[in-house]
């Protein structure tokens, strides 16, 4: 007995570090190790002597932070920034309006067909983002697409989806439509947490069901739309497979349309990898810097909020 | 547990205030919440309507006939599709049930071992490696996917199964997940029970904790199958052989091929639509034991 005591007690030091063992090694294996790998690659450039022929022609030597006045001064990873940026104040408001819309009809009184309606809605995040591309991709070609059918019914004017400005709308479309249901669950499992004595004062006091969303749902909810739109702001930046996808399509998505297609482009199209690191070292820290700077406001608004609620 | 069940009962028309206006009033259906309902539900199902039905249409009626009118060719692209490369496209699709099912597996894995001692032992070092593991789903997966190539071709594995594998065993949302479940789940007092009796400690966690553990276990299982199996960026830069790509990729180099020769048109179409099916059926079998109330969980506390 003593002795498995003294065994059990030195076990328990030592076994959370056993069972992180794992999580820790993969940590350091695939994420810190090619992390530092890419800052070191960003810090260096290939020095081209002569004609470059030969073993000793390319030299890898030391750039301080050439490639990073290289990135901010390029103006494709610019543009692939503002498009993302354009891209993004489409994708995220009318995700998130949708996916609140779609949580506060499925919590409202007397909906019908409520189960089959959610499940329909949440579909499309089985469905993989190059297939969810590749499927709305077809719907925006005028030879096999339903909407250009109708329009060439009624006899209206046939927009080209794939080009200009529409192909904004056309991109935002894929993932809004891959990612409302998601959020759309989340927000309606914070919903339906909301203890129903909640609404009792407000329903006695004849608030309407739109009053009630309003001043009640929609203020107890905010801690998941905080999360939400955390992680979408986080996506929006880091979207590739959707207009890679396209870029069979249209000539209008270019190899770079966005920040991330323009990395993959200078590491393995131009083979400049130190480029690469140096942009992608920029991507990250763009993301880290936004996302960190919500989640603050969004912290203090929460404590504001907390501080109001206290003194009433 | 499972947010995506029908509600057992209808708390809303149950609850007394709802009622108190009568019973004429109860029954009758809100006109709007169901109509906006059911175009969200159109909306998100035109796509794969529109696919189920263009699969069935061969290469000529795809641009004859009418979009949403099925045609009668989908035995002819099936084995269209069988032959194209000697079956290429079956090899893609076990390739993705590899990757995803053993990936998600050994990810769970690896959340269990981490969740459980994140949120039972208290340790030197614990929240700083919490955060620190928690901070890889920050970092976009192109700053880590090319250094992970580079690295990996350094060590000779890349174009390899491994390769598409290993950066994808470690989910910092699955430790997260499986940490809080785990401390939700897990009592404090069972777990001192179990020591009291002078079991070890990998024992404790594999005949005690781990089966209290198993509906949590399971959700994480399915978000990382449906990660993994939705993966195209790792793939793309990791693999060049075609003998082991993922559904993905495979969908994607045949729509590269594809859109000069609208002759393989369908071929795209069918293949997509067999790629669609795997995880909504996966879904339909399994969303009773997914349990999404995990995430509010984790945003309230």
């Amino acid at each position: 007995m003593r002795s498995a005591r003294r065994r059990g007690s030195y076990g328990v030091k030592r076994a959370p570090y056993l069972f992180l063992v794992p999580a820790t090694a993969l940590f350091l294996l695939f994420f810190a190790l090619p992390i530092g790998y890419a800052l070191w690659l960003s810090l260096r450039k290939v020095r081209v002597s002569g004609l470059g022929l030969g073993s000793g022609a390319r030299t890898e030597v030391w750039a301080g932070l050439e490639n990073y006045t290289g990135a901010l001064s390029d103006s494709e990873l610019l543009g692939g920034a503002l498009r993302v940026l354009g891209y993004g104040c489409i994708v995220v408001p009318v995700m998130l309006g949708l996916a609140l819309l779609f949580a506060l009809m499925l919590d409202s009184e007397r909906v019908r067909l409520a189960p089959f309606t959610r499940l329909a809605i949440f579909l499309p995040y089985a469905v993989p983002g190059v297939v969810a591309a590749l499927l709305w991709g077809f719907l925006y070609l005028p030879d096999v697409s339903p909407f250009y059918f109708v329009l060439d019914e009624l006899g209206l004017p046939q927009p080209d989806l794939l080009d200009g400005g529409p192909l904004y709308l056309a991109l935002s479309n894929i993932a809004v439509w891959g990612g409302t249901g998601f959020n759309m669950i989340v927000i309606y499992t914070a919903l339906r947490a909301i203890p129903a004595e909640v609404y009792e004062a407000a329903k006695l006091d004849g608030a309407t069901p739109l009053q009630i969303a309003l001043r009640i749902k929609i203020p107890m909810v905010a801690p998941s739309l905080v999360l939400t739109f955390f992680f979408s702001i986080i996506a929006t930046l880091q979207v590739f497979n959707e207009p890679t996808t396209l870029k069979p399509l249209t000539n209008s998505v270019s190899t770079t349309w966005s920040p991330l297609m323009k990395v993959y482009q200078d590491a393995f199209g131009n083979g400049d990898i130190h480029a690469a690191a140096a942009q992608a070292t920029l991507i990250a820290l763009v993301t880290l810097v936004l996302s960190f700077g919500f989640l603050r406001a969004a912290d203090r608004g929460n404590k504001r909020d907390a501080g109001q609620g206290d003194a009433r | 547990m499972s947010s995506l069940t029908p509600r057992t009962s209808e708390p809303a028309t149950g609850t007394a205030p709802g009622t108190a206006r009568g019973p004429a009033r109860r029954r009758r259906i809100a006109p709007v919440p169901t109509l906006v309902l059911l175009l969200g539900a159109l909306y998100c199902l035109l796509p794969v309507a529109w696919v189920v039905i263009a699969s069935t249409k061969s290469g000529r009626e795809l641009f004859s006939t009418f979009t949403f009118w099925p045609g009668t060719g989908l035995a002819g692209n099936l084995s269209d599709l069988h032959a194209y490369r000697d079956g290429v496209y079956w090899r893609w699709m076990g390739n993705s049930a590899l990757y995803a099912g053993l990936g998600a597996l050994l990810s769970t894995c690896v959340s269990a071992f981490s969740g459980y001692a994140l949120a039972t032992y208290r340790f030197r070092g614990r929240e700083t490696l919490f955060n620190v593991l928690l901070a890889g789903v920050l970092m976009p997966p192109v700053i880590l996917a090319v250094p992970q190539y580079l690295l990996l071709a350094k060590a000779d594995l890349t174009d390899s199964h491994l390769a598409v594998l290993l950066p994808q065993i470690l989910s910092p949302y699955g430790v997260y997940l499986a940490r809080i479940y785990a401390a939700a789940a897990v009592p404090a007092d069972v777990v001192e029970a179990g020591r009291m009796d002078g079991a070890g400690e990998w024992r404790i966690f594999t005949r005690v904790a781990l089966p209290m553990m198993v509906p949590g276990l399971v959700t994480v299982f399915l978000f990382q199958f449906v990660a993994v199996w939705n993966n195209f960026l790792l793939p793309y830069i990791m693999l060049s052989d075609d003998e082991k790509f993922p559904i993905t990729l495979g969908l994607y180099t045949l729509l590269e091929q594809g859109a000069n020769t609208p002759a393989l048109y369908t071929l795209v179409i069918t293949g997509a639509f067999l790629a669609v099916l795997p995880l909504v059926a996966l879904f339909l079998v399994v969303q009773r034991f997914w349990s999404l109330d995990l995430l509010s969980g984790a945003v309230k506390s």
